[in-house]
């Protein structure tokens, strides 16, 4: 056994210098070089200056613009410096009463809407901080933000075709919209009346 | 299952199993000393090694390899342990966070030497850039490294004859690091960052939110508690958030080998559903590939390294059925969703408009189909890292993944450790045919006897006895049953998942229950201790034993191990032992939701 001493130091050494700081370092030099807008966290900058990263979602709650999906970070919604979900079991009561509530929100916000919820508007994702929701989410809010603004809906459901993402290669995920930027968008219409 | 589900599932399973044949014979000839002319460069980086670290190259008895083995897992662990307790003076800290305290720093250690990646912390809040890179990323690779080892010493149990030598421990370990886990994470984290995974050392960033929030804010005391009041309920002062802060670091290197070597242990607290660690399908499909690909692989370079590649492909067949079914199960139960949603008018029905189904704790982009496909991978392998919480899905959705834990870890299984397993499952299963059809069994060339029989029973028993008397203290004392973040059922499959998950090296949670405490800390670290140095030890006892004995030639009296029959009895094997073992427990747990769930 003592004659293994020697390689097990050296070796967690060496492993150590390989793979936990020239490898990091490597790819970071890489990635700088070749993508740095991701390497940086895909920021929207908006005259130099951070408003937000496309892949981060945000909270919304005027009218005028598309809610994000709810967010169970703590202490407020889209903490991005603690990301995560409520794990909150199927038949935990806390979930009823959450989803409840986010319904009565909805249909307070537009009682015209007379249309089913989609399921993905009334709980909260993974993460806490899922930047998109589903096209038939945005759908449903789609009156309310044209009301809102005083646009016709036909402008605000072509502005949700633009910003609508297909599955990857027509096969991978799911058909998505990014709130953040279908929000931004909505800011920079010509007519927006804010 | 909608037709998307089938083509997004099929397209997983087919490209893994395409991408593991070459892998496979890729990593047969690095073992065996001989890569490929493309990687010889690397010849003369092994050797330095080597000459550095005086290893000699020479040939280790079992006793020798497992002693390598544990002291330089021990040194791991040590090394861990030190740089969270120091990092607060340290380097590479830019959020200026303190010093990580004993309980969880140990916790941490032991989670990351024996390749669990158990976390009761979160990255972004707790870790400094240099602890998650020297000290995290590092274990990433050579927990992984060491499952390999210890498999290649087993498979030479079984191709060698009559000699008391299993191969060098630090030859194995370096091979696979650098011939393996390295090119393969290069390529991997670039094509992560290229789809958005952050890689920097920055400090975080403050973007100006659009939409000011309004929110309490909890009150701290001079030593940065929370404060409390006259009831003991935390105070909070309202507040208004005009920025959010942006976590970044270093994420996409530590995530591709947290993947690749079947780690799972998240740079951030949301794991693989943070969109910095996974921000698109096409990440995600990358990365439930290499939670797999390497497992899937060395399947193939076992029968490679035995010269009959159909008794590797008889293993892997048997590890791709197990997954499909229950990876069925998983999608059909979360599509079906739960009926409170529907019961509330809500929208829940599949369609190219919506994901549908039980979206509680699912990422948009992921929907139902790859969050289940995820949870199905990620604890066939022991990886353990999650795109969408375990925690909310329905009591069948989240009974797939755990049981897929609880049988012990051969679904593909860790890197290394998932296949060492099988084969031990293998022997039982020869056993048991051999019983039923009175011939001494053989496994391989190898006659099995009672030693190989008594060791394999251990081998299967050590998890499953960590993960329920560890579940069993847990219920019966404050501390652990305390922690539950849900009432009833689902708080004892809390329990109950992550005792399985520690046991079993996975590592993945139903993240509600409180960990971060000491008891367990202590009792979970414990748990994954003994279930990965038990194991490696006997195997390789295993190993040894068998490397022993002579190779006997094939008869009419040989059961065959590559065909339909044996895949059937591998399969029946594993599922008999699991299902015996847990059913009890899981009867309290997920099953007992799954009635209530009906009743409502």
């Amino acid at each position: 056994m003592k004659n293994e001493i020697r390689p097990a130091l050296v070796l967690l050494l060496a492993f150590t210098l390989i793979t936990g700081l020239i490898y990091p370092a490597l790819v970071t030099g890489i990635a700088q070089l070749a993508f740095p807008r991701q390497a940086e966290g895909s920021l929207i900058l908006r005259n130099g200056k951070p408003v937000g990263s496309t892949l981060i979602g945000q909270n919304f709650a005027a009218p005028k613009y598309f809610w994000s999906r709810p967010s169970a970070t703590e202490p407020m919604p889209y903490n991005a410096a603690a990301g995560s979900g409520s794990n909150l079991g199927p038949l935990n009561p806390a979930l009823a009463e959450a989803v409840k509530a986010r319904i009565d929100a909805l249909r307070a916000s537009d009682p015209h809407q007379n249309a089913p919820i989609p399921v993905d508007l009334v709980t909260s994702s993974a993460s806490g901080l899922d930047p998109h929701i589903s096209p038939a989410a945005a759908a449903w809010q789609a009156p309310r933000v044209a009301n809102a603004r005083k646009l016709p809906l036909e402008q605000v459901q072509a502005l949700i075709a633009q910003h609508t993402q297909k599955r990857q290669w027509g096969v991978l995920g799911e058909p998505r919209v990014n709130v953040l930027e279908l929000n931004l968008a909505l800011d920079a219409l010509p007519h927006a009346k804010n | 299952m909608t037709g998307n589900a089938f083509i997004q599932a099929g397209l997983y399973i087919v490209t893994l199993l395409v991408l593991a044949w070459p892998l496979g014979i890729y990593m047969a000839r690095v073992f065996e000393g001989r890569p490929p002319v493309f990687m010889r460069w690397l010849r003369p980086v092994e050797r330095g090694l080597y000459r550095l670290a005086g290893v000699k190259e020479d040939e280790m008895g079992w006793l020798r390899y497992a002693g390598a083995l544990l002291l330089f897992n021990v040194a791991g662990l040590l090394a861990v342990y030190a740089l969270q307790r120091l990092q607060a003076w340290l380097p590479l800290n830019p959020q200026h966070f303190g010093n990580v305290p004993p309980d969880l720093a140990f916790n941490t250690a032991a989670s990351f030497a024996t390749n669990t990646n158990w976390q009761s912390y979160s990255g972004e809040s707790t870790l400094s850039y240099l602890t998650q890179m020297l000290g995290l990323t590092v274990q990433n690779f050579v927990s992984a490294a060491s499952g390999i080892a210890v498999l290649l010493a087993l498979i030479r149990g079984f191709t060698r004859r009559e000699t008391d030598t299993l191969g060098n421990f630090w030859v194995d370990l370096t091979r696979a690091t650098l011939y393996v886990l390295l090119p393969l994470s290069l390529l991997l984290s670039l094509a992560l960052v290229e789809q958005g995974v952050v890689q920097t050392f920055s400090p975080y960033k403050e973007a100006a939110r659009i939409e000011a929030i309004a929110y309490d804010e909890p009150m701290l005391d001079a030593q940065g508690q929370p404060q409390l009041d006259a009831d003991g309920k935390p105070e909070t002062r309202h507040a208004e958030a005009t920025t959010q802060t942006l976590a970044l670091g270093p994420a996409a290197s530590q995530i591709a080998i947290k993947q690749l070597g079947t780690n799972g242990g998240g740079f951030f607290g949301a794991n693989s559903a943070h969109p910095y660690e996974n921000p698109t399908p096409l990440s995600n499909f990358l990365e439930m590939l290499a939670i797999l690909l390497i497992p899937a692989a060395l399947c193939v370079t076992f029968g490679r390294m035995l010269h009959d590649d159909r008794q590797g492909v008889a293993i892997l067949a048997a590890m791709t059925i197990v997954l499909a079914a229950l990876m069925a199960v998983c999608i059909w139960a979360e599509q079906a969703g739960n009926p409170g949603f529907t019961q509330a008018g809500l929208a829940t029905t599949a369609s190219d408009m919506q994901p549908g189904g039980n979206m509680e704790g699912k990422e948009t982009r992921f929907g139902i189909v790859n969050s289940a496909i995820w949870a199905t991978a990620t604890t066939a392998a022991s990886n353990g890292s999650v795109n969408a919480m375990h925690d909310s899905f329905t009591p069948l959705g989240g009974l797939a993944p755990m049981w897929l834990m609880q049988l012990g870890e051969v679904i593909f299984g860790g890197v290394g450790s998932g296949l060492y397993g099988m084969i031990v499952f293998a022997l039982v299963a020869v056993f048991i045919a051999g019983l039923m059809i009175g011939r001494t069994p053989e496994y391989l060339g190898k006659k099995i006897e009672s030693f190989e029989i008594k060791m394999a029973a251990v081998v299967l028993l050590a998890p499953a006895a960590a993960a329920l008397i560890g579940a069993a203290i847990a219920v019966l004392v404050d501390a652990g049953a305390g922690a539950v973040a849900n009432p009833g059922a689902h708080g004892f499959s809390e329990i109950l998942y992550a005792f399985s998950s520690a046991a079993n090296n996975n590592g993945s949670a139903f993240a509600g229950l409180n960990t971060n405490n000491f008891f367990y800390n202590l009792t979970l670290g414990l748990a994954m201790l003994i279930a990965r140095y038990w194991v490696i030890v006997l195997v390789l006892a295993i190993a040894a034993s068998l490397a022993a004995k002579k190779i006997v030639p094939v008869s009419n009296g040989t059961l065959p191990t590559h065909g339909p029959m044996f895949v059937a009895l591998l399969i029946s094997t594993v599922v008999i032992v699991g299902a015996l073992t847990f059913l009890p427990a899981l009867a309290l747990g997920p099953i007992a939701e799954q009635l209530q769930m009906l009743a409502h």
